[in-house]
């Protein structure tokens, strides 16, 4: 698998392999959720087919199997991002590790005229939590702000938000709308100042360069399997060992106790203390399977061939007649994935919809991040977004400005 | 192809027409309808006297499909009784959903049957009945 040449990636995505309204489908929606390829689908089915049983608590080889299955999915994705395996707990998703740090760690910490600190660029699953934390402890929730531009966080907002109050600093590693990497070493640094802790949001990020939490030195982060071709409904949410156990459970259940008496229970140390009920161990087991999958394909490999293709696009748009960047303008920073834009005069649904009448798939609209499109110099205030992933091609690049030019035709609105 | 029919001079220029784009004067009634998963909003804004419409108009950003559509029920709202428009919102409704496909019966929507289209483009229905559903909202308040 060493090998596997740059070109040829899509053809281990089955799904890439389809016909839209007669096109063939060019898939840019990969900061949505990511294809799977071959490798991962056959991971899943056969861990059912031959491993389904319940892991940790046969006594039986096929119940050993699915153990090992589960408990070495762990390994795996802890290694990816760094991380140690008991400091690594299954979840669903993103948003469902972020509330879990929210619900569970935030109320330890969180009182009356303390700060939480955000950049403005926050999806929805880093913001809301901590608006409800914030409301219901009586803290206030502080943004950080953007260059509505250039898409890019001054270093003078950090030192006017972030204070002797401030209790949790989160942020997004890469923004899903800007594709922007944001400023993780000082947001870590300046939180370390005041005795604040960090929660990194890596959905954007661990599908396209390699992250080192423990170098990071974050003390929590999430991340969906989804966005890096691993199935849906599975996930990560990484905790500092001893900020793990200094927390309460999130969900109450089977196979996170130790004993459970009539009146009290004691709890699993962490991960297991996180994860009750049945988890989803074809998920777990789909999620290593990406990992290895993109192992394989090597960072070198899929951060040149992104690099290439995010300049193609970006110089491609912003030559376009009608055609503007969001929140991109004249900025020459690194944009990770993603790459968003309006055609002038027409509602980003529009233009999605008659895209995809060329097959061409690209996300329209608010893209769960309504504060930061707000701020953005955005016409309907909104925007359609094209989004690479490890299986994108100059081909791909090259459908979507050769079709963008028809949009506005087909619009009404001459050329 | 479903939107061909739906992209049309007749519905590109009801979405960027003004007419019926504004605050109504003396407006009796004021109601906002939003689409959370696309980001479309509107309010509607009716004047009614003695039962009748005498005026309907509404403000608010979305796509074409949206705007036209508010754009179209305004016009055909407008010197209605409450009940009759109700009445008309519901055919609207069961038009883009599919249950009223009877080419007769459409021609009371008058220019507003022009969306039937949306129909086959199930991604944007909720664009096409948001300001019906807005209006049926708001007599209902």
């Amino acid at each position: 698998m060493k090998n596997i040449a740059v070109k040829n990636i899509a053809d281990n995505f089955p799904a890439l392999r389809q016909t839209v309204n007669g096109h063939t489908l060019v898939y840019l929606d990969s900061a949505a959720t990511s294809m799977r390829p071959e490798s991962v689908l056959r991971a899943v089915d056969n861990f059912y087919r031959r491993d389904g049983a319940n892991p940790h608590r046969g006594m039986y080889d096929m119940a050993q199997r699915a153990t090992d299955a589960y408990d070495g999915a762990r390994v795996t994705a802890a290694r990816f991002v760094g991380a140690d395996a008991e400091e690594t707990v299954f979840v669903r998703n993103a948003s469902e590790g972020l509330n879990l740090i929210a619900l569970c760690y935030a109320p330890l910490v969180l009182g009356r005229g303390d700060n939480i600190v955000l950049p403005i660029t926050e999806h929805h699953s880093n913001l809301v939590p901590w608006q409800i934390l914030a409301r219901r402890h009586g803290a206030e929730l502080r943004y950080m702000y953007v260059d509505p531009r250039t898409g890019v966080l001054p270093d003078s907002e950090l030192d006017a938000k972030i204070d002797g109050r401030t209790k949790i600093v989160a942020f997004t590693h890469v923004s899903n709308v800007l594709g922007t990497r944001l400023p993780v070493e000082k947001f870590v640094a300046a939180a370390k100042a005041v005795g604040a802790i960090t929660v990194l949001d890596c959905a954007q990020s661990v599908p396209h360069f390699g992250v080192d939490l423990h170098k990071l030195g974050v003390d929590f982060a999430a991340f969906s399997g989804h966005k890096m071709y691993a199935p849906m409904g599975i996930g990560v949410m990484y905790g500092r060992r001893e900020l793990l156990e200094a927390m309460p459970p999130f969900l109450y259940g089977g196979d996170m106790i130790e004993d459970v008496r009539e009146q009290d229970t004691d709890f699993l140390p962490p991960p297991s203390k996180f994860e009750a009920g049945t988890q989803n161990a074809g998920g777990a087991v789909g999620l290593a399977a990406a990992v290895e999958y993109i192992t394989s394909v090597g960072w070198e490999a899929i951060e040149g061939n992104e690099r290439k293709l995010m300049k193609k696009l970006t110089e491609g748009l912003s030559s376009l007649k009608n055609v503007s960047l969001v929140g991109n303008s004249g900025a020459d920073v690194g944009r990770y994935g993603v790459a968003s834009f309006n055609v002038a005069g027409v509602h980003p649904h529009d233009a999605a919809t008659i895209l995809n009448d060329y097959g061409v798939a690209v996300r329209a609209g608010k893209h769960c991040a309504h504060p930061l499109l707000a701020r953005l110099d955005a016409e309907f205030g909104a925007c359609c977004r094209a989004s690479l992933g490890i299986y994108s091609t100059e081909a791909d690049v090259d459908r979507l400005l050769e079709t963008l030019p028809l949009v506005r035709r087909r619009m009404n609105l001459g050329d | 192809m479903a939107i061909d029919s739906v992209y049309t001079e007749l519905i590109t220029e009801h979405s960027r027409d003004k007419r019926n784009r504004r605050r109504v004067e003396g407006a009796t009634c004021s109601h906002r309808g939003v689409n959370p998963s696309c980001g479309d909003e509107l309010t509607l804004e009716l004047r009614v006297e003695n039962g009748i419409i005498e005026d309907a108009a509404f403000t608010g950003a979305g796509c074409a499909i949206s705007q036209a559509s508010a754009s179209m029920m305004s016009d055909l709202l407008r010197g209605k009784s409450v009940e009759e428009a109700g009445r008309l919102c519901e055919k609207f409704i069961g038009m883009i959903k599919g249950s009223v496909t009877d080419e007769a019966e459409l021609e009371e929507l008058d220019e507003a049957a022009a969306l039937r289209g949306v129909s086959k483009m199930p991604a944007r229905v909720k664009c096409a009945v948001l300001p019906w559903h807005t209006y049926l909202a708001a007599i209902e308040t």
